[in-house]
């Protein structure tokens, strides 16, 4: 194990992140979240094509890459860096895990060449430590009803993965109404799933408490994206942007603050390597591992949330009223930062859960 | 090319030639085979090996007699790597090898009452006198200096140059005549710090490290190895501070409430994420790609123990508001972790102040690793004999 980055990792890194400066300026995702479609489907068919992202979890035999949470990690921090609109969280770590779980291997084949999407339909606010709200249930012709809100990836996924109880359906998203409502995130929306009986085919039984504490886990290496591109931008503008005849950045009450602020992203950054490390383990049965590695999750995706909301807020309050503009980007990652704060299971969610992992007992 | 095979055959050797039970001569025999710290240089202690096999070395030697880091923490942290770096062949031999076995403690004096966080603006005076030195000026923040038998001192020997360029570097003889340590009663109550005067001090100058006027760049290594001696030292999951005040709240369910809970759960966090950085920053250096978290890890270190030493004395509640003994003593070595609660709160203010201020580290990090302009300056060019002060 290492919490550093392999050479294959930082190839990896270098293919995402030129496509992304070619294709993904924060010009173009400002353009493309005023549009009618914030997806850039695109994008996402090129990532797929080209370097092979969407089945990056899938393992070989099924048309994937076979690579590890530590692959997917370091697409996750390109990916947060540029706020890139596309369903990497949502088909290709989500969607698939769900999958590969319950041992499908048709669709898994399909969602790993990217010409097909999925999303899991649970709300993006879904904490690994509480059980899904039994908002769908069975009707007793067998079909699907009920709503979901606030699932991101719905709006550009062709199929929907639900999990009812222990079960999970699949569901073509032709048969479901998918309202898409204003988003705090204007690059990653959320939409109203509605299910009338709706027909759907069960795949499998799923313990779905383990697949949003592996998205939880590697959504905080996303999370440091943007913290790094949020520290990145600001670190710039104060060393250009002149008060008082000096660069803002000589201040030394600036210059703590981004000191503090670089120790927050460098310890996030171990952090987030450290659960994705954890993460790309193969499955085993020991009881003791297992904890060890939700504790890893549990402690990047609390720790991370904490620090990527802090620096987007600080990169805007440090931007003066430039960081209050619309056209300036901050905005973009500050909503994602927020927004990523909330999803998978909130910081407390998470130090709640440590309290239990760590052994470090509530009062009676 | 030196190997973990290697490694092994010279501990057997080791082992099989020299008996544990005779400490220091275990010790003395393990420093002749290269045993001390491997990435040293052959006949210094070392193999020129690897630092990460130093790992492989630890492992192997667990149950044999060890150095006390306590008593000598600015020998090998310290002193130890700028005499390497830095000193004549001659002063290598005669050093590091009582340093590294504890038979000669050593201390530091740089810090005065004029000159701390600016430590460049310091007054002791270095006077040349045929092949000797004379040495004139007060010290202080001297830990372990009333059982040092060497220190490494920063002295003016040119006034009339900006002060970070009239400054030399040398090896001080604590045995010398005119060395007066005194020691200075600290918040814990026991002096583990003293105050230092030198008075007419005459040292040779084959006891000068580095050029003379270049005691500013000698230092920076002193000081650069001493902020990853205080913050970079490895901890096991849940070890150091975090540890004591988790095994209390563990063992002490009534003393729990809600409030201290979600503290202790933060807290439990920020020591992990912190431990974790160090084990990154570790590895990039046996990676060979030296990173800049260095200067980060003092800063996270010195909150995270104040923090966590404030929770354990509350945490407590009525033995909180108690005190192991104030009674008046000078310490035997730097102890972060020992003692009672109440000790450990107090000592540890000291963190965020020794080894460099929390304020300096973090100029430090924000010029250095961030590149962000210096304040201006109304000392820079100006010889340090045309100070304010």
């Amino acid at each position: 194990m290492t919490l550093l980055y392999t050479e294959v990792e930082e190839e990896l890194r270098a293919s995402v992140r030129d496509l992304l400066a070619d294709r993904c300026g924060p010009d173009a995702v400002l353009k493309r979240v005023e549009s009618a479609s914030p997806y850039d489907m695109d994008l996402w068919k090129t990532l797929s094509r080209e370097i092979g992202v969407a089945g990056l979890l899938v393992p070989e035999e099924y048309g994937g890459a076979g690579a590890s949470a530590r692959e997917a990690a370091v697409v996750l921090e390109e990916l947060g860096r540029a706020v890139a609109p596309v369903p990497f969280l949502t088909s290709s770590v989500l969607a698939t895990r769900a999958l590969l779980q319950v041992g499908e291997k048709d669709l898994i084949q399909e969602l790993a060449s990217g010409e097909t999407t999925a999303a899991l339909a649970v709300s993006l606010a879904a904490s690994p430590y509480r059980p899904l709200p039994a908002t769908v249930t069975v009707t007793d012709r067998g079909t699907l009803s009920g709503e979901v809100r606030a699932v991101a990836g719905a709006d550009v996924a062709d199929v929907l993965l639900v999990p009812v109880g222990t079960a999970l359906y699949r569901v073509a998203a032709e048969h479901v109404r998918i309202e898409v409502v204003p988003s705090l995130d204007l690059t990653r929306p959320i939409a109203t799933v509605t299910f009338s009986d709706t027909p759907g085919e069960v795949v499998g039984h799923l313990d779905a408490r383990k697949v949003l504490s592996f998205g939880a886990g590697l959504l905080a290496s996303e999370q440091l994206g943007v913290a790094e591109w949020c520290l990145d931008t600001t670190l710039a503008y104060i060393k250009e942007r002149h008060q008082f005849a000096r660069p803002v950045g000589s201040f030394q009450a600036i210059k703590h603050r981004m000191a503090d602020l670089w120790l927050d992203v460098v310890r996030a950054r171990a952090a987030a390597r450290n659960a994705a490390d954890l993460l790309a383990a193969p499955p085993v049965p020991d009881a003791a591992a297992a904890v060890e590695i939700e504790a890893a999750s549990a402690v990047a995706k609390s720790w991370c949330s904490e620090v990527v909301v802090h620096v987007a807020e600080e990169g805007v309050q440090l931007h003066g009223g430039t960081g209050m503009t619309w056209e300036h980007p901050l905005h973009l990652y500050l909503k994602r930062a927020k927004s990523t704060g909330i999803a998978l299971g909130t910081p407390g969610a998470h130090r709640d859960a440590l309290a239990v992992l760590a052994d470090l007992p509530a009062p009676a | 090319m030196v190997d973990g095979e290697t490694i092994g055959e010279r501990v057997a050797a080791l082992l099989a030639g020299h008996d544990p039970a005779d400490r220091l001569e275990f010790l003395r025999a393990r420093f002749d085979a290269g045993l001390a710290w491997v990435h040293f240089p052959e006949g210094l202690g070392g193999l020129g090996a690897p630092r990460e096999l130093q790992q492989v070395v630890e492992r192997e030697l667990a149950g044999t007699p060890q150095l006390d880091t306590g008593v000598q923490a600015i020998g090998l942290g310290m002193a130890a790597p700028t005499i390497l770096t830095f000193g004549t062949e001659e002063q290598k031999k005669r050093f590091l090898r009582p340093l590294w076995t504890g038979e000669e403690i050593w201390c530091q004096l740089f810090s005065e009452p004029g000159a701390g966080s600016d430590l460049a603006t310091l007054g002791t005076r270095a006077v040349r006198d045929g092949d000797e030195w004379v040495v004139d000026g007060q010290k202080v923040w001297t830990s372990g200096a009333h059982h040092a038998r060497w220190a490494i001192l920063v002295a003016r020997t040119d006034v009339d140059v900006p002060k970070h360029r009239g400054l030399t570097y040398f090896v001080c003889d604590m045995h010398a005549p005119g060395v007066d340590v005194r020691p200075l009663r600290q918040i814990t109550g026991e002096a583990e710090f003293n105050e230092v005067f030198l008075t007419g001090v005459r040292l040779a100058d084959s006891l000068r490290l580095g050029e003379v006027g270049d005691g500013w760049r000698v230092a920076q290594t002193t000081l650069m190895n001493e902020r990853v001696a205080i913050g970079g030292a490895p901890v096991r999951r849940g070890g150091g501070m975090i540890g004591l005040v988790a095994d209390t709240w563990r063992s002490r369910p009534e003393l729990r409430t809600h409030d201290l809970h979600q503290r202790l759960l933060r807290l439990w966090v920020e020591a992990d994420v912190t431990r974790l950085a160090g084990a990154r920053l570790r590895e990039q250096l046996s990676a060979g790609q030296p990173g800049p978290e260095g200067s980060g890890m003092k800063l996270s270190f010195a909150s995270l123990n104040q923090a966590l030493s404030g929770l354990d004395v509350e945490l407590r509640g009525e033995e909180g508001l108690g005190y192991d003994d104030w009674t008046f003593r000078r310490s035997d070595s730097v102890d972060f972790f020992g003692r009672g609660p109440g000790y450990r709160y107090l000592r540890a203010k000291g963190n965020s102040i020794e080894g460099g201020t929390s304020e300096i580290l973090r100029n430090i990090v924000a010029e250095r690793v961030l590149g962000l302009p210096s304040e201006p300056r109304v000392d820079k060019d100006v010889p340090w004999k045309d100070l304010p002060r």
